[in-house]
């Protein structure tokens, strides 16, 4: 028979542990950071290296060249590149009374990115564990924990919008989900193959069964064009026409962005792509595409 | 958690939390009554568990620092970038004796929030004085 004692109720508290307080305070925290950012939109894709973060930084561009307040999260714990395509690498954060104050980069977008805190281009992300086991199961929830401090701890300020832009598959959405429950929508990136196709479909349908709103779909590296003589010839051989996947799956068609190698000429350097050629046919694209979300954004309010 | 000391059935009271170290998180109790302590062990994957809320059991003195968890677990980070110097405070040999009879469990943490404490103020030497102002602002049981 159990011998009378004070069961779990019967003591007043928590214990000590003050674990709920804590976590409701860091909720508030996030909560009114992100008060101050009108926007928040997330860049995905289904595979790998279809130029999400270019588009990102190109998308964030073109926004801040029509006066917006613009940041740009780069929320590739494990590959981030938004830095370097800003420019801003090796800009130096200071950690100021109310948070952590980004990078600044062209026409003084913020950023915040994991480039900014290691050494070196060449260092991985490696987590202090106490054995290579440990270091494995950690691996994740530190990717959480470090997207909840760049949103929450941060020094983004009054914003207009910010743009984040997600590794590569939708495994990372429901943690960006999860912290901003208030997300405007997500921009789908894919190239004209079938493949990418068939992946951009998968993500579309999780965001949906997140509760996220699809901003609309982006066709990149649909063309080449010959900078010589400016005619565009096909980059892949069998053409999938995004427009007509867009239409089928009911979501937004934002446009088809050519293979334009200055594009990742301009990656390379640091300087946005649209900032240097507004008036090439890649340029004037993510300008009118920007305008799209824009009027979204607009009617989400 | 909460712990109840069976003898005495008291809700058995929070001292601290140390760690984590080679993954594991330890955590001590004690009796008001019988002054019995308990310490609770976690293994890697409880201890991260803990972790990954971000908080400190038995609460915080001060807000957390931004980009806390980054920092501290960040294996290789950027120089400079988030170490500002602390800077050396000095134990008097009076103050190092009484730190002694803190029991020991205890006595880490104490001596961390004496240091913060001394550091704050601009203290450069912990004296037996500064100790019982810091006892007093922040209770932590000398
Ligand atoms: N339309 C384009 N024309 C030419 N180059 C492009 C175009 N879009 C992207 N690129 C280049 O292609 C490369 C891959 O693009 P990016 O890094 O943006 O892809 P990603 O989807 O973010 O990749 P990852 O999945 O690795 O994060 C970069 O060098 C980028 O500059
Ligand atoms: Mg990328
Ligand atoms: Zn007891």
């Amino acid at each position: 028979m159990r011998k009378e004692y004070k069961e779990y109720k019967d003591i007043i508290g928590d214990g000590g542990s003050n674990i709920v307080g804590q976590v409701t305070q860091q909720i508030e925290r996030l909560r009114s950071r992100m008060e101050k950012v009108k926007h928040k939109v997330a860049v995905i894709s289904g595979k790998g290296g279809v130029g999400k973060s270019a588009v990102t930084v190109n998308l964030a561009s073109a926004f801040s060249m029509q006066e917006y307040t613009v940041g740009v999260l780069d929320a590739d714990i494990n590959g981030p590149s938004i830095a370097k395509m800003m420019g801003v690498q090796g800009q130096h954060l200071k950690i100021g009374e109310n948070g952590v104050s980004p990078a600044v980069g062209p026409l003084n977008i913020k950023v915040m990115s994991m480039d900014l805190l290691l050494p070196s281009d060449e260092t991985p992300v490696v987590w202090d564990a106490p054995s290579q086991e440990a270091a494995f199961i950690w691996r994740g929830t530190m990717e959480v924990s470090t997207l909840r401090e760049f949103l929450s701890d941060t020094e983004w300020g009054e914003l207009n919008s910010l743009f984040i832009d997600l590794p590569a598959g939708v495994e990372k959405l429901p943690n960006v989900a999860q912290l901003l429950p208030n997300l405007d929508g997500v921009v789908l990136v894919t190239i004209p193959t079938e493949v990418s196709h068939f992946v951009v479909k998968k993500s579309a349908v999780t965001a949906k069964a997140l509760g996220i709103p699809v901003v609309g779909l982006i066709e990149n590296m649909v063309g080449y064009i010959c900078l010589n003589c400016g005619q565009v010839g096909d980059l892949f051989k069998t053409i999938y026409d995004g427009k007509k996947m867009a239409d089928q799956m009911g979501i937004p068609y934002l446009g088809r962005i050519p293979f334009d190698p200055r594009i990742s000429i301009s990656s390379d350097k640091g300087v946005p792509f649209v900032l240097e050629y507004s008036d090439s046919s890649a340029g004037k694209t993510f300008i009118e595409i920007s305008a799209k979300i824009n009027g979204f954004l607009g009617r989400n309010k | 958690m909460k712990y109840l000391c069976l003898e005495c059935d008291e809700a058995m009271e929070f001292v601290e939390a140390e760690g984590p170290e080679k993954g594991s998180l330890s955590v001590t109790f004690i009796c008001p009554k019988c002054r019995k302590g308990i310490a609770l062990l976690t293994n890697p994957q409880e201890t991260q568990v803990v972790r990954a809320l971000g908080v400190r059991l038995g609460g915080r003195t001060v807000p957390p620092e931004p980009f806390e968890q980054v920092r501290t677990t960040l294996a290789k980070q950027r120089e400079g970038l988030f170490h500002p110097e602390e800077e050396e405070v000095i134990w008097t040999e009076e103050a190092e004796k009484r730190l002694e009879k803190i029991p020991n469990f205890v006595r880490p943490r104490a001596k961390k929030v004496i240091e913060d404490y001394a550091r704050e103020r601009g203290y450069r030497e912990i004296t037996p004085e500064i100790m019982d102002e810091a006892g007093e602002k922040i209770k932590i049981g000398m």
